[in-house]
């Protein structure tokens, strides 16, 4: 038996000036800092690979987390999207009863649930966001969204910088985000594009064209095509990240993922009967829309990318990417409350932690005396 | 701005949903697993004991390998820590092993500071880790551990009890690694004198307050062989990188005349017992008791001495950042009372010398002045005297003139007088003046 050296590990992210529209996560080759090894070469069986088995057996007794948000206009089938991927009901679909007043600020909504499949226990935590874009003035409804984003990492960061802290800290940062795009089939609107914007460089963004059943397969392809090169040109780098890409394999099988992103999917909780099976899927006049068919729609790769393949990637990139450069930012200017587009001032939170001292009070009052003094 | 407003229906007793089919997230795990082999692990072990004691054989044995390094000398001066780091591959997992042993321990005559050296290594350890995770950008993902996981501590086999210096050491050692003590060259102390030794040692341990690592036994799959390890704790082992035919197997044993020590022979020694625990079932648990209890006490405590404290309910976010700021403002203000003080301090010295030698100066002037009044007062004495004496002459080259003339006038009266007198005075022998 051979040795290598240590593999490569996760990029980290090199951090650019505080505006958040401007960050652009670099990729920086992250060497670890390990002292030189020399190659050893063994003649037996140790039996290091056991560590593999230990570390799942810890991994399913302490049971795993996963936080998700949905985002998109309402109507659009985010609930039921919800309950088809984790096959469950996560919560009763809403309909919008004809009493009911829409709503007239975005109210995030986040239930939590364990499912256990096989002996894997998992906390899933799902975050609706009813009333977002449905606005007849929707300009900065963004804030609440992010805000809530960032008072997840703000949470995580307290508990971290505590002196006494807990063995596990409860991780309750969004993993990952999944935009509902409303299936135009023309291009991305621009409330699509400013919300993609600002949120990419938060959290790790998943756009899925919804309700996919109103497009024909060729539709469906110059709408992809189209998304794509919006995002392209307005340099939204949606999950999975071509600079996160560890090595060839990472590349080639992400690069297929990204030729097919935005999944165009269709949501379904109700059970019919298709040629004997049961199947889940959309009962129409013309004919039953089989959710979990490759050839109806593209429900199956969404599932597989969110669940059985990425999931811990997702969270291995939102803790030590993207919390990382919220953590950066906290700690630079903690002395200056959060100010700037896409930044929510967060003194109104329950957890009440900006009561600013008198210090950055000082400070503060210095910067606005000097931007004062800027406008002659 | 839109407030949030977040309803939650989370707490402790979530509620569990049952699944209407599969939906695929069992395949957790192997992503995780996945991720920590691409990754890498790694392992640091840190072999306390005397000289001689077969530290680096052992480490030789149980990782079946040949690791580089010659064996140490008696005749350090004080102890010392040898660090070295190698790779090992297995299928398809590496590891990163660190292998730290103590070299020169117990050799001193006067050993009561042994275990400093030891105790300052972990210390250094434990701070590297901390200085990378208090840092602003920091790579903790990608940041070589070098943490020690398991402290195998190295008893002497005397067969009676242990030495005062382990106790002290393990003492000192058991709050900051996982101290799994082990008897080195187990060959040397027959089966009925080790079950003594070994409950003399346990039993010595127990009284002393040392905590040694116990086998995690809250897990179902592990807990069985765990609990009767830790029965067999401390394990005798011994170490060999020899292999000799027995029967027709090639085995690692050491020969001696009288017959021949099966490293992997239960029955010989606990060999086996040693690399299954260390190894085989607990590697990740030792990993994690050193991360969440060893350097969560550490941490706590250099916070608390750096002057850090959670502050109450309502308190600000960062203490840390603010209470840091509040301390750089108390540092800095020091600083500058220091300068004051100081230049206070210098500028008195100053005035002070500046004071002496004004003194000195003063003194000088007046000396002078006390010798140029002596000089004048002497120059006028002298012109007195000069002054007198010149009022003399004057006087007697009056009376001298006067004289002359009476003389001049006798001489022409009664001149031949003079002259008879003169001749008188001339033939006078006895008058004359000549």
């Amino acid at each position: 038996m051979f040795c290598f050296p240590a593999m490569g590990h996760r990029h980290c992210c090199a951090l650019g000036p505080m505006d958040p529209m401007r960050r652009s996560p670099s990729p920086c080759p992250s060497r670890p800092s390990s002292p030189r090894t020399p190659p050893c070469e063994m003649l037996g069986y140790v039996g290091i690979e056991a560590v593999l088995d230990q570390l799942k057996i810890k991994a399913m007794k302490m049971g795993f987390e996963f936080n998700i948000m949905v985002v998109g206009q309402s109507g659009l089938g985010k609930s039921t999207m919800v309950n088809t991927l984790f096959k469950s009901k996560m919560w009763k679909s809403t309909v919008q009863g004809l009493g009911t007043p829409t709503p007239q600020t975005l109210k995030l909504q986040s239930v939590t649930h364990v499912i256990e499949e096989k002996g894997v226990k998992l906390k899933l935590t799902v975050t609706d966001t009813p009333g977002f874009g449905d606005q007849i003035n929707n300009d900065k409804c963004w804030d609440p969204i992010l805000g809530y984003i960032s008072e997840q990492y703000e949470r995580y960061l307290q508990e971290e910088i505590l002196i006494t802290r807990q063995r596990h800290i409860p991780d309750t940062r969004v993993h990952c985000c999944i935009y509902f795009v409303p299936p135009t089939g023309h291009c991305l609107r621009p409330l699509d594009i400013e919300f993609l914007q600002r949120l990419c460089r938060t959290v790790n963004v998943v756009p899925v064209i919804a309700r996919a059943d109103s497009l024909t397969i060729e539709e469906r392809e110059t709408f992809r095509r189209r998304i794509q090169h919006n995002l392209r040109t307005h340099c939204i780098e949606v999950y999975p990240q071509k600079c996160f890409d560890e090595d060839i394999n990472d590349r080639i099988l992400n690069s297929k993922i990204r030729d097919r992103i935005p999944f165009a999917v269709v949501g379904a909780d109700r059970e019919h009967l298709v040629n004997g099976r049961c199947v889940l899927g959309r009962k129409t006049k013309w004919g039953i829309i089989e959710v979990e068919n490759l050839a109806h729609c593209e429900f199956p790769l969404l599932r597989d990318l969110l669940i059985r393949s990425h999931l811990q990637d997702l969270k291995d990139i939102t803790h030590n990417v993207h919390y990382e450069n919220y953590r950066v930012c906290r700690l630079n200017e903690s002395h200056l409350l959060p100010r700037g587009p896409g930044w929510v001032n967060l003194a109104q939170t329950p957890a009440g932690p900006l009561a600013t001292p008198q210090p950055s009070k000082v400070h503060q009052q210095a910067q606005e005396d000097s931007e004062d003094g800027d406008e002659y | 701005m839109a407030a949030t407003d977040i309803a939650r229906q989370v707490g402790e007793g979530c509620r569990t949903v049952p699944l209407a089919g599969h939906v695929g997230f069992d395949s957790l795990p192997d992503q995780l697993v996945n991720k920590s082999v691409s990754q890498g692990f790694c392992f640091n072990i840190l072999c306390v004991g005397e000289t001689g004691l077969g530290k680096s054989t052992l480490m030789d044995t149980l990782f079946n390998t040949k690791f580089e390094g010659e064996p140490a000398t008696h005749t350090q001066p004080g102890v010392q820590l040898r660090s070295n780091t190698y790779d090992l591959q297995e299928s398809n997992v590496g590891l990163k092993l660190t292998i730290v042993s103590t070299v020169g321990f117990g050799d001193q005559i006067n050993k009561e500071d042994s275990y400093k050296p030891i105790v300052e290594f972990i210390d250094a350890q434990f701070e590297a880790y901390l200085q990378e995770e208090l840092k602003i950008r920091r790579v903790l993902h990608s940041y070589h551990d070098s943490r020690i996981h398991a402290c195998l501590y190295f008893i002497a086999p005397t067969g009676h009890s242990l030495k005062s210096l382990d106790l002290v050491t393990m003492k000192k050692l058991d709050s900051k690694v996982n101290i799994i003590p082990i008897i080195a060259k187990s060959d040397a102390i027959s089966k009925s004198e080790l079950t003594k030794f070994k409950i003399k040692i346990t039993s010595e341990l127990v009284s002393n307050g040392v905590q040694i690592y116990q086998f995690p036994t809250d897990d179902e799959s592990v807990a069985e062989i765990n609990g009767t390890m830790n029965a067999h704790l401390p394990f005798a082992v011994i170490g060999s990188t020899e292999e000799l035919k027995i029967g027709n197997k090639m085995m690692k044993a050491r020969q001696y005349p009288w017959g021949t020590v099966q490293v992997e022979n239960e029955a010989h020694c606990d060999f086996v017992k040693l690399r299954e625990m260390l190894i085989r079932v607990n590697m990740e648990d030792l990993r994690e008791q050193t991360h969440s209890r060893h350097y969560e006490l550490y941490r706590r405590c250099k916070l608390e001495e750096m002057g850090f404290k959670d502050t109450d309910p309502d308190s600000k976010p960062f203490s840390l950042q603010e209470t840091y700021e509040a301390k750089r403002n108390e540092f800095l203000g020091e600083l500058q009372k220091k300068e004051e003080e100081m230049r206070q301090m210098f500028v008195q010295r100053v005035k002070e010398k500046e004071a002496e030698l004004k003194e000195a100066e003063k003194e000088l002037h007046e000396k002078f002045d006390r010798l140029k009044k002596l000089h004048q007062d002497e120059k006028k004495k002298l012109e007195d005297k000069k002054k007198c004496l010149d009022d003399e002459v004057n006087a007697f080259k009056q009376r001298k003139t006067a004289a002359e003339l009476l003389q001049s006038q006798g001489s022409q009266a009664g001149g031949s007088q003079t002259l008879k007198r003169d001749k008188e005075k001339k033939n006078n022998p006895w008058l004359c003046t000549e």
